[in-house]
């Protein structure tokens, strides 16, 4: 089995402004990814020689890759429809990547976008799965609730003190994300804020809960020899981990629901095609999915960069603060940049690229030469999970 | 002998005061409460908790028939027995019969029931159940009250031996609905109480007093339909007996529960029965049915799981009118957005763990999971495996979230996981009857057959958890 690493490399992206985008359709959000993406890697639309799409919500926009070609008019080109709930974005990537990697493609693009605020309601909306009766009240909060109540209960956190840790995690992202021109939410909040807000589904308040925002990102991913002729910066492809595990940990016999499964067995792939041995010590920032804050508490430790059951003393030492030893969600993450389901994953990876680039908007929010990055997100009941490292130099 | 074999009783959790409905109307309330189906609660599903109730491991073995009695049928036109037997696990190789229309379909079930036992042998289950609705701010409102009871008979293993019966039909319009009428209609009271239920059940009572010898006296109790409850005390003061002969009518604790209402009655006289006492039990409705039953030795045996006692133990009153009027769906809400894809082939499909609520436990590792699993989660092994019933295990609590998001007449929704006695499966599922507040890690909780919603046109009944009763 070989590896990835090194074999394609990112030059150029792009990613519109999330939130909710009342006045654009996804093929304008989707029109200022990608050319926003053509002008950073400086191609024409033309050189595109095959695209990835992401969305979760294509159905009611149009199937196959047909959003992607009519909005942008790609016409004569493959384009694949990937989906894999929250970690669509980063499937985009993944495919665009292995077709490169594979040498059928020169110019490949990926392009993920989600159009969430035409729904008329609030939130990701109430049912899931296929089966009439089974899921029928199920949300995504209260999925992701599961894990905190029983993490709370496992490692013996009373719920003042876990909903206390985890508004450390919301803070920490709103004022990450306060500094980000594109991110939904643009404001600090305080802990007595986030202590005392609404509770969606317990022990998450409002905001333990992730933006619901409009959003498109894109990526331009070439052969990594001839990176460099599009860009002296490019940002190569260190490794590629995905994951599933039950549709339903729910049902899931012994499952202990103080952690996610597949975010380890993508890691773990991932790690090993980069040559990663200690995460916490390499990795120059990390961008992980914090749909809600118990979700970014347990990728600490199925990523490794927190030992099982100890994320609170990490919390607590600010490792994980924009300043600290590993800044994580550097750009507000999911929480406060918002989470257009599709283009999150790219949205994560822009900022990796940007920072690695020494080009993160707004100056206060750039990082010191950073070389390792890891983008991952986490989708379904939570049931599959990507894992995308990138690195500054080749090698 | 022929006679009662179990019995069993369901009043729902939710009381409704007499002081609360008073309030909304601006009057003076009483001190009675009435019981309130929850919002996924019906008399299909009441029915189910009842015969759950009933259902003694030799009842299990031996049924042959399974009826269902109601007024408030869920369904016009498809038969519910059938549903409450799959709800129940019963094999498929019984008869399932549903009576309807009259007050009385519960005794009609129960007489037609101790028929085919005497023609037939084995054991016959009936169940019965209403959730009828009376106007606002009529006596009926706050009279009626929902409630499930059911009753098995047999040739072997009786705790009361029939020694009688005697029916009288009659035609009389004095409580009625139209097929297309939601509230109960009647006639002027004092001809309905004179010339229909105590002419009636006079005239079942003196046929049945006249073939069996029997004097007022030779009774130990008398558990007679009760409209209300002067009525009732005035007939069985006519009728000869004494009042402390006469079984607590429950009118003021649960209400009228219409076609199960005598049946409950009936569960409440042999929950407090013993050997050598005889049981007069009357209903009312289009006419009457008088049986006499001595209670025998056996019923010294008889363990309810709940009982009338547990059930009516086991209340929590209503907070508001309000949550009457939802519970019952009776004032328009805006329609929810509920992502579904309602489907009859994809609920029969799913049958066996979607309505008999079995998990599989595989046969090489004996991994217990729900819904069943062809390809074991833990070690792969396909289609190996023992179907195993988890509607009758109890569970405990393994992980929950009080969800806000999620909707339902009765939100919170409390999603759960929990994981069952039965092989440690795992269950996902909602709770229903709780107090969001009290949920715990480790709370013990028990499964119950719910209502879901009506897309697709027809009703979609599934499993929820519950506290543990009593």
């Amino acid at each position: 089995m070989e590896s990835i690493k090194d074999k394609v490399a990112i030059v150029g992206m792009g990613c519109c402004r999330f939130g909710e985008n009342w006045e654009q359709g996804p093929e304008d959000m989707m029109i200022d990814a990608a050319y926003e993406a053509y002008e950073d890697a400086g191609i024409d639309p033309k050189q595109i020689q095959a695209a990835w799409m992401g969305t979760v919500g294509a159905h009611w926009i149009g199937m196959a890759g047909l959003p992607v070609a009519e909005a942008l008019k790609l016409h004569g080109i493959p384009i694949s429809r990937v989906e894999a709930y929250c970690a669509t974005g980063h499937e985009a990537l993944r495919h665009a990547s292995l077709a490169v990697a594979s040498g059928l493609y020169d110019v490949a693009l990926a392009i993920g976008f989600e159009k969430l605020k035409d729904s008329g309601f609030a939130g990701l909306g109430v049912g899931r799965g296929m089966h009439p009766v089974m899921e029928i009240r199920r949300t995504s909060p209260a999925s992701f609730a599961l894990a905190a109540t029983r993490y709370f209960y496992t490692y013996g956190l009373s719920m003042e003190e876990g909903k206390r840790l985890l508004a450390k995690i919301s803070v920490k992202n709103h004022k990450n994300g306060a500094l980000s021109p594109k991110a939904h939410l643009r404001k600090e909040v305080t802990i007595e804020q986030v202590l005392s807000a609404p509770i969606i589904a317990s022990p998450l308040g409002l905001f333990d809960c992730c933006g619901n925002s409009d959003g498109s990102a894109a990526a331009i991913v070439v052969r990594a020899d001839t990176a460099r002729n599009y860009r002296s910066d490019p940002v190569y492809i260190k490794g590629l981990g995905q994951a599933q595990m039950s549709m339903m940990p729910h049902t899931q016999p012994g499952y202990h629901w103080t952690g996610f499964d597949p975010t380890k067995f993508a890691a773990q792939q991932a790690y090993a095609q980069a040559g990663i041995k200690d995460p916490r010590k390499e990795l120059s920032l990390a961008e992980v999915h914090d749909c809600f804050t118990i979700t970014e508490l347990v990728n600490y430790e199925d990523l490794g960069l927190s030992h099982k059951g100890r994320a609170k003393e990490d919390i607590e030492a600010g490792t994980f603060e924009l300043n600290g030893p590993l800044p994580v969600n550097s750009d507000g993450g999911l929480k406060s940049f918002g989470h257009p389901v599709g283009a999150s994953g790219l949205r994560m990876t822009y900022e990796l690229y940007k920072q690695m680039q020494g080009k993160a908007q707004m100056p206060q929010r750039q990082l010191k030469d950073p070389k390792l990055g890891l983008a991952h997100t986490l989708g379904g009941h939570p049931s599959v999970s990507c894992v995308v490292i990138c690195g500054k130099e080749k090698g | 002998m022929l006679g009662i074999t179990s019995y069993g009783a369901y009043v729902p959790k939710y009381r409704l005061s007499a002081e609360t409905v008073a309030q909304v109307w601006g009057k003076r309330g009483g001190k009675e409460e009435r019981s309130v189906a929850n919002y996924d609660e019906d008399s299909l599903t009441m029915a189910v908790e009842a015969a759950w109730d009933c259902l003694s491991p030799e009842v299990r073995a031996g049924v042959k028939s399974l009826f269902f009695a109601s007024t408030t049928s869920p369904y016009r036109e498809k038969q519910c027995a059938s549903i409450v037997a799959g709800a129940l696990d019963l094999p498929n190789d019984i008869s399932t019969v549903d009576f309807a229309n009259s007050l009385r379909a519960g005794s009609n079930a129960l007489k037609l029931a101790l028929d085919s036992v005497k023609l037939a042998g084995g054991q016959a289950l009936v169940t019965a159940a209403d959730c009828r609705l009376g106007y606002p701010q009529t006596p009926q409102e706050m009279g009626f009250g929902d409630a499930g009871a059911a009753i098995s008979v047999g040739s072997s293993g009786v705790i009361a031996e029939l020694e009688a019966s005697h029916t009288v039909s009659d035609d009389i319009t004095d409580v009625w609905r139209k097929s297309d009428d939601e509230f109960v209609r009647s006639w002027e009271d004092r001809w309905v109480i004179t010339y229909g239920y105590e002419k009636n059940i006079r005239a079942a009572v003196s046929g049945l007093l006249k073939a069996t010898g029997h004097k007022p006296a030779d009774f130990s109790k008398v558990v007679m339909y009760a409209p209300d409850a002067r009525s009732h005390d005035a007939l069985a003061k006519a009728l000869g007996f004494e009042k402390t002969q006469v079984q607590d009518s429950l009118l003021s604790k649960a209400g009228n529960s219409g076609a199960a209402h005598a049946i409950l009655m009936l569960a409440g006289a042999l929950e407090q029965s013993a050997p050598g006492d005889r049981i007069l039990f009357v209903t009312y409705g289009d006419g009457a049915d008088a049986f006499s039953f001595k209670v025998t030795e056996d019923i010294n045996k008889v363990k309810r799981p709940l009982g009338l006692k547990g059930n009516l133990a086991s209340r929590k009153p209503l907070s508001s009118y309000g949550k009457y009027l939802t519970f019952r769906n009776l004032i328009e809400q805006p329609e929810e957005f509920v992502r579904a894809f309602p489907s009859a082939t994809v609920m029969w499909r799913s049958r066996k763990w979607a309505l008999r609520c079995h998990g599989s436990k595989c046969r090489k590792c004996g991994t217990v999971a729900f819904p069943i699993q062809r390809i074991c989660f833990e070690c792969h092994s396909r289609d190996d495996f023992d179907e195993v019933r988890l509607s009758d295990k109890k569970g405990k609590v393994f992980t929950f979230s009080i969800d806000n998001l999620a909707g339902t007449p009765d939100a919170p929704v409390v999603q759960t996981v929990l994981e069952s006695e039965e092989g440690n499966a795992r269950v996902y599922c909602l709770m229903t009857d709780c107090e969001s507040t009290e949920v715990k890690v480790g709370m013990p909780v028990e499964l119950t057959f719910r209502r879901f919603h009506e897309m697709g046109g027809f009703v979609n009944y599934y499993w929820k958890c519950r506290p543990v009763r009593g």
